[in-house]
């Protein structure tokens, strides 16, 4: 008991030793980057340890995004906040509504001295998290935008031109009606992010509202508007080509069960996130095609561009200056060409600057890797309109429950397609409802 | 009551010695209660910015709400299954392990082993088992003619749930069942047999009635389970979908506080569970105790 008494107490000291004696302010990231993404992370860390001694950055992986999220807001109703931390695009609405919690990027930048220009971004990428006066309250980190994937293998077992995607709808009917009937595959396609990828980047593409006061943009308290002809229509073929084994659901939230199905070859066709680009060739020998999400040709404005999803960082309010001087000096660091093409092309992430864009190009990345520019290609089609700008709500985690909940009543048959985007656009607008109140 | 009483001395030392108890349950468990008491009277931000005082809202809200209401059924179905599966089952384990001379220990061994499982674990387990992809149970549901998708079938989901949540339980309620077996004479079973009682008329004529208090105890020890516990396998296997089929009050109160931030709600939520309990206890030891035979 002794012996183990007087261990714990060396240990201890050990560990509180090195900070006490080092000179440099101590910056705390808390983020939501596991696996091969988390590593990465770690190595960006260490870099920037390495590049500089004034200050001594610590990167702490809290689980999921909204894990992270709610272990930070927990963390500062306790008064232990880290000085910066990763949230997802949804919880955008919550962080912004949270003005006394929230150290503005803009303002940081400003109030320590470092060069800071919200026009380097990709207008894709810097319009989704500025403010109405066009002022960037957080730093862009991972932005990623749905994708395509397609089994070349299968394209060709059915007799289908391997090198051309489908590009609009039509062509996926089509296509995969010709797939499952030759026997190349069971399945068509599938998808992950029903909410994310067939519901919002759907109307993104299509130019069709989301939401009121340009998709949440304009003030907090707005209503969803997804109940349209365009999303009406999407859903009731959605629903008709599952029914017909065209279509194979991947489950809520992600999707967990639609990559193992495109992975294994049971479905030809994959829409996910750009970043799922690594895992798809890391778990595939197959032949991998890319290619833009389809769209219904007969839609006016149809394809715009497509909307953004992914993480930013946000600055807490409560830490020191000399740690605020950090974290805007590593901000800096963080969103250099040289790190940005870096983590752009390792995870499949966009580039969120122009600059890293261009090095990418220079370095031949794109010569290398054909298809891998894509999502650029896709956010950047046409200059983002109020309705394709991306979107913000309050409680905006739990409309994306309350989107896949619908959907799955809409699959299972027991709503049609208008009656459960009508249920969804009542119960998200009471959700937004309740976010006005608590926070007005 | 004839009990011994043991009396102090000391004025002060009693209090010395329960002390550390109270402290425990005072920090433990009446300060968060009284939190949540508070809480669920106020509307706030996430992150504590603005408070409002909003009386009753919270509640009356909650009982407007389809998806609460829907959530209340869902956990009286989702108890009364688990808990009959759960203790059906191990009951029937127990019995034959009983009639065993020999090879009952090693059996009970065997039937231990899935409490030792972490409830996140078993439901990951069965998740695999009927993944609707690469499940197994799934394959051989398919080959039966059965088109098994717990992802949209509310049903089917509620079936997964109630066999991960019994098959943890079912190892502690077949312990506590072969206890009981074993404490009732022998005498007893013998002398229904020379009358010319068979296995079956002995069973449900004088072994269960015996072993009513175990029964009894554990009905109430698998309706905590169920309501209380078996969050994480729910998370990990249908994480409360499709639709909220499965999403019972203790789900929700999770999904509404932690992933919602709606503090008011979830915490309103909590003080309903709470007084549910508080019910709950007082009518099973209060009416049902008196019934049974010790």
């Amino acid at each position: 008991m002794q012996r183990s008494l007087i261990a714990g107490l060396a240990l201890t000291s050990a560990l509180v030793a090195p900070l006490a004696a080092s000179a440099q302010t101590e910056v705390t990231w808390w983020h939501a980057m596991g696996g091969a993404l988390g590593e990465k992370v770690d190595e960006i860390v260490a870099g920037y340890n390495a590049s500089q001694d004034q200050y001594h950055l610590t990167a702490v992986y809290k689980g999921s995004y909204t894990e992270t999220m709610t272990a930070a807001i927990a963390a500062f109703r306790a008064g232990e906040q880290p000085d910066l931390v990763q949230v997802f695009e949804v919880g955008t609405g919550t962080m912004m509504a949270a003005e006394g919690a929230v150290y503005p990027v803009y303002k940081l930048m400003e109030d320590h001295g470092q060069n800071f220009d919200p026009s380097v971004y990709l207008p894709a990428v810097a319009g989704y998290y500025t403010n109405t006066d066009g002022k960037m309250l957080s730093m862009p980190f991972n932005s990623s935008t749905p994708i395509l994937y397609y089994n070349k293998d299968i394209f060709e077992a059915a007799g289908l031109d391997p090198e051309v995607a489908p590009e609009t709808w039509a062509d996926m009917e089509a296509f995969t009606q010709q797939i499952v009937d030759s026997g190349a595959a069971t399945c068509g396609f599938t998808t992950g992010w029903i909410s994310w990828a067939q519901l919002e980047n759907l109307s993104a593409w299509h130019n069709q509202p989301i939401g009121t006061n340009e998709n949440g943009f304009g003030s907090i308290d707005s209503k969803l508007t997804v109940n349209g002809p365009v999303q009406v229509r999407h859903w009731e073929n959605l629903a008709k080509w599952q029914e017909a084994g065209l279509f194979k659901y991947g489950g809520p939230g992600g999707g967990a069960d639609a990559a193992p199905a495109f992975y294994s070859g049971e479905c030809a066709i994959y829409m996910n996130s750009s970043a799922s680009r690594a895992g798809v060739l890391a778990n595939t020998d197959f032949d991998l095609g890319l290619g833009m999400l389809p769209y219904y040709a007969d839609v006016e404005g149809a394809p715009q561009n497509s909307i953004i999803g992914g993480a930013t960082l946000w600055t807490l309010t409560g830490a020191s200056d000399a740690e605020y001087e950090g974290v805007a000096d590593f901000l800096t660091y963080l969103s250099s060409a040289e790190v940005q093409a870096d983590w752009h092309q390792f995870t499949g992430y966009l580039p969120i600057t122009t600059a890293a864009y261009e090095l990418s190009k220079e370095q031949g990345y794109y010569d290398e890797n054909p298809g891998a520019d894509i999502a650029i290609k896709q956010v950047n089609l046409n200059e983002p309109t109020a309705n394709s700008k991306g979107l913000r709500f309050g409680n905006y985690v739990q409309i994306r429950g309350v989107i896949d909940e619908e959907f799955e009543a809409l699959l299972s048959g027991s709503k049609t397609a208008q009656d459960a985007l009508d249920d969804l656009v009542e119960r998200g607008n009471s959700l937004i409802e309740e976010f006005v109140e608590a926070n007005g | 009551m004839q009990t011994k009483r043991t009396t102090f001395r000391s004025y002060w030392l009693p209090y010395l010695l329960i002390a550390p108890q109270l402290a425990i349950t005072l920090i433990f468990f009446i300060w968060p209660a009284g939190q949540a008491v508070r809480q669920s009277f106020l509307q706030e931000d996430p992150f504590g910015l603005s408070t409002k005082f909003v009386g009753l809202k919270n509640y009356v809200k909650l009982f407007h709400s389809a998806e609460y209401l829907a959530s209340f059924e869902t956990t009286v179905i989702f108890t009364l299954c688990t808990a009959t599966l759960s203790m059906g089952l191990a009951l029937l384990f127990a019995v034959a392990v009983d009639r065993m001379i020999r090879t009952s220990s090693a059996y009970t061994t065997f039937m231990v082993w899935p409490y030792a499982v972490a409830p996140a674990i078993a439901g990951v387990l069965w998740w695999f088992m009927f993944n609707p992809s690469v499940g197994v149970l799934t394959y051989a549901l398919d080959v039966m003619g059965y088109d098994w998708n717990h992802r949209l079938s509310g049903t089917d989901a509620m079936i997964l749930v109630v066999l991960a949540s019994s098959w943890k339980q079912i190892s502690y309620n077949f312990l506590f069942f072969v206890a009981g077996l074993q404490s009732i004479p022998q005498s007893l079973r013998e002398a229904a047999a020379i009358d010319g009682a068979g296995p079956v008329k002995r069973f449900f004529t004088v072994v269960f009635p015996l072993l009513s208090p175990t029964t009894f105890f554990l009905l109430v020890v698998n309706i905590n389970y169920t309501m209380f516990d078996t969050f994480s396998t729910i998370d990990a296997s249908t994480a409360g979908g499709p639709g909220q089929a499965t999403t019972i009050l203790v789900y929700k109160v999770y999904e509404d506080g932690y992933k919602g931030l709606n503090l008011g709600s979830s915490a309103a939520q909590s003080v309903i569970l709470m007084g549910i309990v508080m019910v709950l206890t007082f009518i099973q030891f209060r009416f049902i105790e008196r019934r049974v035979q010790y």
